[in-house]
This record gives structure tokens, sequence and C-alpha cells, in this order.
């Protein structure tokens, strides 16, 4: 299982060092996002400030979307889905592999926005161990998330629409915990921020699993 | 609430299917809810008294909390364990039972949220607070959206079924999930609720809360009956429409024999779905 994983994400991986999708436009539009925040709120730094883990998780959930449609569109030319599932490959390995590759992505994307939360808002950069654990058990759900609806809704007419609209309302805790763990970080209370890191990490678990189970299920249709 | 099928749905389940979701059975317990919910009402909005703090607000609580407890778990629950049902027997029943239970958990979380914040007006002051049951409601009603949106995004009936039931399961594994975030999210901030198990609420409030209690479950089991048979006989139509409008088509361009064949008169007869009328028995 963990050989096909490694060999799905080793080809998504290699189609976006290819490609550049994520260099040339995710990145730049995860950027632009920060732009339209500090637009819409104030150019006053304080409250910017303030509101940073919210505004970081905000943008990230909307790259997650791109990197997890990308993901998707990646399959849908040349019948990729099908080659897939002719592969023989252990399903929940493919579920891995995919979820990987988007981790990958979005730790990369991630990494560019805190360094563009910390110039942009003048956010302190502060509970590096909490920061770190949070964002990755974070991350984590939201890929295992992602590449569940991102089947669900791949191969449809109307997928564009339709995954914003499944995703969204269920990584409302991720939303929550998200934020909530970095404000703490932030804040230096970081007692209060392990708890959410809890979380997080069931979270990150359940949907492992649920997508480990139920990703034959969605494989055999296309 | 009989839905009446037109006579080409019911010629295209096989020229003998039934004409409508009625049955006796439902029909008496249509009569039954029907009291019940008047009998409610009454109860409800003028014999039981005013509460000691909301005063007369407590009796839309009668309507939300029922709606609330049905929508939320019945529904929920039965929607969960429908798309369960499906990914392991792969049976229409199971597809048919999660999309009809999840239909009427839109609809009861949609009330829900409408009576609560008709009910947050004069207690809360507002309309919407950011209580966490609220929230969770909030929640809980878009998952259910995007478990409606999916099922009529796609036509054909087993990549549905498969699809939907995923969708079904992952929404009922994230709701305790939303619970327990939205609740820390809030700092655990308790609101003024009834209480049905003190001991100093007076009786006919009690009385008055599990009748009600009682009802909405009636009248969600009525609804749902219907909804399972209507749903049955969509697919119907769906899988044997196109078939008949070809028969149809080709019944037109050949010469018009002496004496034209009635509408009724089906070319091929096809084995009529007895399930249809099982449909409300075939839980077991």
């Amino acid at each position: 299982m963990f050989r096909d994983a490694w060999l799905v994400a080793g080809k998504d991986l290699r189609i976006e060092a290819r490609s550049k999708v994520v260099l040339n436009q995710i990145g730049p539009f995860s950027l632009v996002v920060l732009l339209l925040f500090a637009f819409a709120l104030d150019p006053d730094r304080g409250f910017l400030q303030e509101a940073t883990p919210g505004l970081f998780w905000i943008a990230v959930l909307l790259s997650t979307l791109v990197v997890i449609q990308r993901s998707y569109a990646l399959e849908a030319v040349d019948a990729g889905r099908d080659a897939l599932r002719l592969s023989g490959l252990d399903p929940a390995g493919v579920f891995l592999g995919k979820a990987g590759a988007a981790f990958v992505v979005l730790v990369v994307l991630e990494v560019g926005l805190v360094v563009g939360v910390r110039l942009m808002y003048g956010a302190p950069l502060r509970g590096w161990l909490l920061l770190l654990v949070a964002g990755t058990t974070a991350t984590v759900g939201l890929v295992a998330a992602g590449t569940i609806y991102g089947a669900l809704a791949a191969g449809l007419r109307v997928r564009e629409t339709l995954l914003p609209l499944l995703f969204l309302p269920v990584v409302a805790p991720v939303m929550i915990g998200g934020t909530r763990a970095f404000g703490a970080a932030l804040d230096g209370s970081s007692a209060e921020g392990w708890r959410w890191c809890g979380l997080l990490g069931t979270f990150a678990v359940a949907y492992l699993a649920l997508g480990m189970l139920l990703f034959e299920s969605l494989l055999e249709d296309s | 609430m009989t839905t009446t099928v037109q006579p080409t749905a019911s010629r295209a389940a096989g020229g003998a299917g039934p004409l409508g979701t009625g049955s006796r059975f439902t029909r008496v317990l249509g009569i039954v809810v029907l009291v019940m919910v008047a009998f409610q009402l009454a109860l409800a909005l003028w014999w039981s008294p005013p509460e000691l703090l909301q005063g007369q607000a407590v009796r839309l609580f009668y309507l939300h909390v029922p709606m609330a407890i049905t929508g939320g778990y019945l529904a929920v629950g039965l929607l969960a364990v429908g798309s369960i049902g499906y990914l392991w027997k792969r049976t229409p029943f199971w597809d048919l039972l999660a999309a009809s239970a999840g239909e009427l958990a839109l609809l009861f979380t949609g009330l829900t949220l409408l009576t609560g914040s008709l009910w947050g007006r004069p207690v809360w002051g507002t309309y919407w607070e950011w209580d966490p049951r609220l929230t969770l409601t909030a929640v809980l009603f878009l998952l259910l959206v995007g478990y409606r949106a999916m099922r009529n995004a796609i036509t054909d009936p087993d990549v549905r079924a498969r699809r939907s039931a995923v969708i079904g399961l992952l929404a009922a594994a994230d709701v305790p999930l939303v619970r327990l975030s939205v609740d820390w999210w809030r700092g655990l901030h308790q609101t003024t609720t009834l209480n049905p198990l003190d001991p100093e609420l007076d009786g006919l409030m009690l009385f008055t809360f599990f009748f009600s209690m009682v009802t909405f479950a009636a009248l969600f089991l009525w609804l749902l009956v219907h909804r399972f048979r209507l749903a049955w006989l969509d697919e119907q139509v769906a899988a044997h429409g196109l078939q008949d409008a070809i028969a149809e088509r080709r019944r037109e361009a050949a010469p018009a024999p002496a004496a034209p064949s009635a509408a009724g008169e089906a070319p091929a007869p096809r084995v009529a779905d007895p399930a249809v009328a099982d449909a409300a028995g075939g839980a077991s």
C-alpha cells in the first residue's frame, strides 16, 4: 500500500515540478488573497495582526480548494482516472498518494503564506512548536478530506461549483481549530492551543481512515 | 399528501404499477398524524401555561425542539444507516432510504434554524447568536444541502448511489467533530433551555413536550414513507422512460393498422415492480 502511495505521490509531484502550476499560479493566488484581506479590512496593521490566524487559515482553505481541483484535473485528461483504476494499485494507496502529494504542495504554499503574513501584516511569529504541530495536523486533515471530496466531485460536469459546497462546511472544525491554535501560539498562551491540536489530530486521523476505507468505492466509477 | 403519479409514469413502471404513493397503512397513519398535530398545536399554543422566564416564547420550543431532534438525530441517523447499508449491501432500497431521510433532514433542519431564530428574537434580542448549537445546526444544514446538490448533479443511478452513500457517511461522521469544535469555540457557553427532566417543570408542560416529540416522530415517519415511495417511482420512470419513449416513436413510425392501438396497451408486458407497494415494509 505504501509503495503504491509513493508511486502515485511521485507521479503527481513530478507533474507539478514539470508544469510549475503551483509555482506560477496557485502560489501567487494565495498571496493575492492576503492582499485582498488588507484591502477589505483595513490598511491599519494592528487589525490585520489581530486577525492574522483567521485570515491565514481562510487563505489556506481557498488554496486547498485550488490544489485539490488541480490534483484531479491532472487525471481528467487522457482518461488518467481509468488508467489509475486499471493499474491495479491498492485504492487506499492511491488515496494516500494523492493526499500526500497535495500535502507537500500545500505545505509549500503555507510556508509562503507564513512569510506573507509576517511581512505584510507584521504578525509576530511565536510559539514555533505549536505552530508547526497545529499547522501539520490541520494540513493532513485538509488534504485527507479534500482528496475524498475531490474524488467525489471528479468527472461531474458541475465539479468546480460542487466541490466548495461539499468541502468547506466539512472542514469547519479544521478552520476553527487551526485558527484557535495559531491564535494561542501568537498570543504566547500555548496551553490552550494544544487542546486544539488534539481536535485537529482527531479530524486528520478520522478522515485518513475514512479515505482509506471508502476510496475503493469512489474509484469504481468514473 | 398522497402524490398521484401521471398515467405515463405508471405505464413506464410496467403497465400495472401503482398510481400513487398512498396505501392503506399511510392513509390511516396520515389521519392519526393529522389528529395528533391538531392536538399538539392546541396543547402547545393554548392549553400549556407560559414559562416563568421566557413567557409565551416557550411555546415555540414545543415545535423547535422536536423538529431539531427529529431532523438532527432521527433523520440524520437514518441517512447514515442508509448510506452504510448501501455501501454494504448495494441495493437501491438503502440508497433511497438515505435519500429520503436526507431530504427530510434538510427540511427539518431548515425549520429548526427558522424557529430557532424566531425564538431568539424575543428571548436573546437577536435573530442570530453564535451559540454552539445554532452554529452546529447551520453547518449540518449546509452539509445536507451539499448532499442534495450531489444527488441532483448525477443522473446515473449507480454512480449517484455510490457517491451519495460516501457523502452521507462522511457528513454523519463530521457532526460529532463539528459539535466538539463549536462547543470549545464558544467556551461551552450554555443557554437557557427547557430541561424535560427538571422536576420543577409544570406537569402539563412536560406532557406537551413529550407529546410534541411523539407527534413529530409520527409525522416524520409518514413523510418518510411517502418520500421513499416517490423516490422509488422516480427511479422506475428513469429506468424505463427511455425504452418507453423509443417504443412509442416506433409505434408512431409504423404504418397505422386498421384499429389503432390504445395508449394503455404497452407493446411488451413487463414485470411490475412489487417492491413499490411493499416499499414501506421493505426494511425487513
